[in-house]
């Protein structure tokens, strides 16, 4: 499915580690099962060669990790970024998460990830192998040797689907060709949101968020949430909390990084990739980014270092807050 | 735990009329942290503060809470009255039981109810409150100028006359600005410059003043008391110190064609030149564009006629960095661009004129030596047409001109006509308008004697069309009075082109983070009780860089902004408010959010060390809130998404709590 190889990427990567540009190399590396990819620094090419993983789970966003993977590296560290993740990327650079000296991008293309709950939803669980192959998945399962194949159209993950951006907007060099920022239909499931009743509304987020088990796996993966000390884990921000222990906090939760979020969520989706109880949290930030363009004009965190987000800057043509709820109720 | 006493005040009868005092000063006993309450006729008064004193004493109070007016009434009153008692000052909360309960409700019951509601906030908040100290940060006995116009000459005397250096940038050669250009000024009729020039030459002789001419700022760094300025001397080919001034290399220079700024283009200057015979600093300045010796190296015939050797072509632009305490903007103005009213011509006809170049034609050092030729064919004009509100007062929607009043006009344009009447009354004179605007000492009496006694002809309606045919410019226009079209042959019109703020004023807004309004007019700290002061500390506004203005109201302006300086360089230290933003730097992330919404430019970073539980140091990037800069408006902390920036005085915990008492 991907079209770039990985022997391409380890090539690139132990040329470069080998010729000095960089002193170490985040990628991927091989976690319990198939389908479980986990991010994990390299420092030999042998490492490199023997254990780098490329295929249809590399889907983890790596810019988080440069703020601390970044902090004590003597040269730079090799990273590969997947055009959504360049736009993670610039928005923490814009915020000055960490040095963009101390980091080398290799940009490469993406033709989508798998969402493993989908395969599973579809093969069911005990999978042993996943692979890809033609125009789909070749799953063998614990239960049945003989492969099931599943098309990619089935078992790519929302945000894949509705990709925003083929493009990348931050790298140091480009495997493969430059793409183009997709008109993708990402915001139609929140116009379905918008549609409904408040109750409707209610009782929707409600299912969902009193699935939440405070995992905090959301938060920990945001690449906008890299705050010294999280409002979540600090006693007198008045917000800490540990754990859900009735269904209005998890929905405070939620809400309250929603906002935290807002103006800097780059739609990267990692918060619904890694959610264990399949919540669709990126539907909240999409709410926001929906609004954001509507009321100020269309706005893509992350597309330059340095921009200035519309809910931390002031213009005179500014939408007056009376002025949102008039075209709420002109809707 | 606090112990914090209540008083409530009834104001006479303005607050005891509609909310039951005495039960406000009940209810709020039980409070948490309420150790006394009472109620008191007037608590402003030296009795009622003698009971907030007394109180304070007797019951070990650590808080105070009124319940009165506003605390912008108040507030002061009531910090003192605590400082006196022994307390700090800033454990004081003011709940505003008048203007927002008894002002605005008619019935007792929700009136009460409201201050109750009020009054608990209040002690819920000073339950969080810690005492606050202001800091304080010393003094550069010096002010910058920016802008040598009249009003920045004003200002630059008043500040040098009280003892204090100044400093003026002036972009121009000469400092003079647009009153230089001037003939006569209203409602006197005295000559511009016989009034004017006396200044310049103070400027010029006073011990206190230095001028920078041919200048511009590069760069403000600092804050209130301490700024760091870049000035940048631009060169002018010419040693300003060795110059007499004596115009030999002026007369020798072949470039003869080069069109006149001061004379706004109506006739020609040399390469090497003094832009008027009063200049200051009466120093030649070589044009750069125009000078065949700096553009190809071949001439050199000045150098050569300099007596004195001022002449330098290697010079080079030279940057000044000069502290100061404070920073008076005066910017002045321009008259706008005709160049979208094409229905007047300007652009088609030479006897089409703005009413700055009408000085310049009537001006005795003006290109017709102030002979009233028409530019086209140098002959006397018969029929004159001055069509006043080109480009003012114009619609929000239109594509061109302003829509506020350019304030100078209707005046000017009765001293133009008047002067024409007077020197050459074979002259018919017309003047078009929408209303006339004459408030101001011996204004209207002046216009009036230009219709009553000199027979200006004006009529109420506006020029729709003026076409030049042959030697004539047809005039086509409506009289609204008489409602009726009028064609009239005029051989000169007189535009009155609004004013617009100069095109420096908007970068240096930037530089200085002063506001601005839609117009690039500065905007003043308040409209009616701080006219003079931008909102930025510090920064200091004279003349119409402000809004347009006539020289009376400049000048009057002018000595206001100097008054304002000298309060603020006289003081050797100045105290902060101490309600100003702070971050915990243990949580901060060096994200930058808060910098780039402070208004006041008052948040940097620095890379702090950090040392870490096992023992290594790390290095992170946190914001510093400058205490001089910061006006505690607290845009930072709602932008900072961990939380870490908080205004003291304000925290956000103090105002969740002051919520939660409401709600509960």
């Amino acid at each position: 499915m991907q079209k770039i190889t990985r022997d391409q990427i380890v090539s690139k990567a132990v040329s470069l580690l080998q010729d000095g540009t960089v002193s170490a190399v985040l990628g991927w590396r091989q976690g319990e099962f198939c389908y479980d990819v986990t991010p994990s620094v390299f420092n030999t090419a042998e490492d490199i060669e023997a254990n780098f993983v490329w295929n249809d789970f590399c889907g983890a966003n790596f810019s988080k990790y440069l703020v601390s993977k970044t902090k004590n590296i003597d040269g730079k560290l090799l990273v590969f970024l997947k055009p959504c993740d360049t736009y993670s990327f610039n928005q923490l650079l814009t915020e000055h998460r960490f040095n963009r000296e101390s980091v080398y991008v290799v940009g490469i293309p993406c033709e989508g990830m798998v969402d493993i709950s989908k395969v599973k939803a579809v093969s069911g669980e005990g999978i042993v192998c996943a692979e890809s192959k033609g125009a789909g998945l070749s799953v063998t399962t614990i239960y049945d040797e003989n492969p099931k194949e599943i098309p990619y159209a089935e078992v790519l993950s929302e945000r894949c689907l509705n990709c925003k951006s083929k493009k990348h907007v931050a790298y140091d060099e480009l495997l493969g060709d430059e793409g183009e920022v997709i008109d993708s239909a990402r915001f139609d499931e929140v116009e379905k949101l918008e549609s409904m009743t408040s109750e409707e509304r209610f009782a929707f987020w409600q299912g969902e968020l009193s699935r939440c088990i405070r995992c905090n796996a959301c938060r920990d993966v945001c690449p906008a949430c890299t705050c010294e000390k999280c409002v979540f884990d600090n006693p007198n921000s008045g917000a800490e909390s540990k754990a859900p222990t009735n269904s209005f906090e998890e929905q405070m939760f939620h809400v309250i990084r929603a906002f935290h979020v807002a103006g800097r969520c780059t739609d990267c989706g990692e918060c619904s990739r890694v959610c264990p109880q399949n919540i669709p949290l990126h539907l909240l930030n999409r709410k926001f980014i929906k609004d954001i363009n509507s009321f100020y004009g269309d706005y893509q965190a992350g597309a330059e270092v340095g921009m200035r987000a519309p809910l931390v800057d002031y213009d005179l043509g500014d939408l007056e807050a009376c002025d949102v709820f008039e075209r709420r109720d002109s809707e | 735990m606090q112990r914090i006493g209540v008083f409530v005040c009834w104001c006479g009868t303005n607050i005891a009329g509609t909310v039951d005092v005495a039960a406000v000063s009940e209810a709020l006993k039980s409070e948490p942290g309420v150790v006394f309450s009472t109620n008191y006729q007037y608590m402003c008064s030296q009795a009622g503060q003698d009971i907030i004193k007394d109180a304070v004493k007797e019951h070990n109070l650590t808080g105070i809470v009124v319940c009165s007016c506003s605390p912008r009434m108040h507030e002061a009153t009531f910090r003192k009255t605590a400082a006196a008692a022994g307390l700090n000052p800033y454990m004081v909360e003011i709940a505003n039981i008048r203007e927002q309960c008894s002002w605005v409700h008619k019935d007792m019951l929700t009136g009460t109810e409201k201050a109750i509601i009020l009054g608990k906030a209040a002690v819920a908040k000073v339950n969080l409150n810690t005492p606050l100290t202001p800091g304080e940060s010393p003094v550069t006995k010096r002010a910058l100028v920016i802008g040598g116009g009249i009003a920045g000459i004003q200002t630059a005397l008043d500040i040098a006359d009280a003892g204090f250096p100044v400093d003026i940038v002036e972009k121009n050669p000469t400092i003079g600005g647009k009153m230089a250009q001037l003939d006569k000024t209203f409602p006197t009729l005295d000559c511009a410059a016989c009034i004017l020039t006396p200044k310049m030459v103070d400027v010029a002789q006073h011990e206190n003043i230095r001028i920078f001419s041919y200048s511009e700022v590069e760069e403000i760094g600092g804050f209130v008391g301490n700024f760091d300025v870049k000035i940048k001397k631009k060169a002018r080919f010419v040693k300003e110190d060795i110059c007499t001034g004596c115009g030999a290399c002026v007369e020798k220079c072949p470039m003869k064609k080069i069109p006149n700024e001061f004379n706004l283009g109506m006739d020609n200057r040399r390469a090497v030149y003094i832009p008027f015979a009063q200049a200051v600093p009466k120093v030649a300045t070589i044009d750069p564009s125009a000078c065949n010796m700096l553009k190809s190296g071949k001439c050199g015939i000045c150098s050569k006629v300099c007596t004195a050797g001022a002449i330098d072509y290697k010079q080079k632009d030279e940057l000044i960095e000069e502290k100061y305490g404070a920073i008076v903007v005066a910017t002045g103005f321009n008259p706008i661009s005709m160049d979208k009213f094409d229905e007047f011509a300007y652009n088609q006809s030479r006897d089409v004129i703005t009413s700055l170049e009408f000085e310049r034609l009537t001006n005795a050092a003006g290109p017709t030596q102030g002979k009233l030729l028409r530019p086209s064919d140098l002959e006397h004009p018969h029929t004159i047409v001055f069509v006043q509100c080109v480009g003012s007062r114009c619609d929000a929607c239109a594509e061109k001109g302003k829509e506020y009043c350019s304030k100078i006009c209707c005046m000017y344009t009765a001293k133009h006509a008047m002067l024409v009447r007077d020197k050459y009354p074979d002259t018919e004179v017309y003047v078009f308008y929408i209303d006339v605007r004459t408030p101001g000492k011996n204004f209207d009496e002046f216009y009036r004697r230009a219709v009553e006694e000199y027979g200006v002809r004006y009529i109420k309606g506006m020029v729709g069309k003026i076409t030049p045919e042959g030697d004539k410019l047809k005039v086509q226009a409506s009289d609204l009075l008489a409602d009726k079209q009028l064609h009239i042959d005029a051989d000169l019109v007189v535009l009155a082109a609004a004013i617009e703020p100069d095109k420096t004023a908007r970068p240096l807004a930037t530089m200085l983070t002063a506001s601005m309004d839609t117009n690039d007019f500065f905007t003043e700290a308040h409209p009616k009780l701080r006219p003079v002061e931008s909102p930025t500390a510090g920064v200091f506004l004279s003349g119409t860089c402000q809004g347009p203005k006539d020289i009376p109201e400049t000048v009057s302006q002018a000595s206001a902004a100097a008054a304002k300086v000298i309060g603020l360089l006289v003081k050797d230290k100045l105290t902060g408010n101490p309600c100003i933003a702070s971050p915990n730097e243990l949580m901060c992330n060096g994200c930058s959010s808060c910098e780039r919404v402070c208004p006041y430019g008052a948040i940097t970073y620095i890379d702090k060390e950090f040392p870490q539980p096992d023992r290594t140091v790390a290095v992170r990037r946190v914001a510093q809130v400058n205490p001089a800069v910061c006006q505690g408006c607290g845009a930072c902390t709602v932008a900072c998404m961990s939380g870490a920036m908080d205004l003291r005085g304000f925290m956000s915990s103090q105002i969740i709590a002051e919520v939660d008492a409401i709600c509960k």
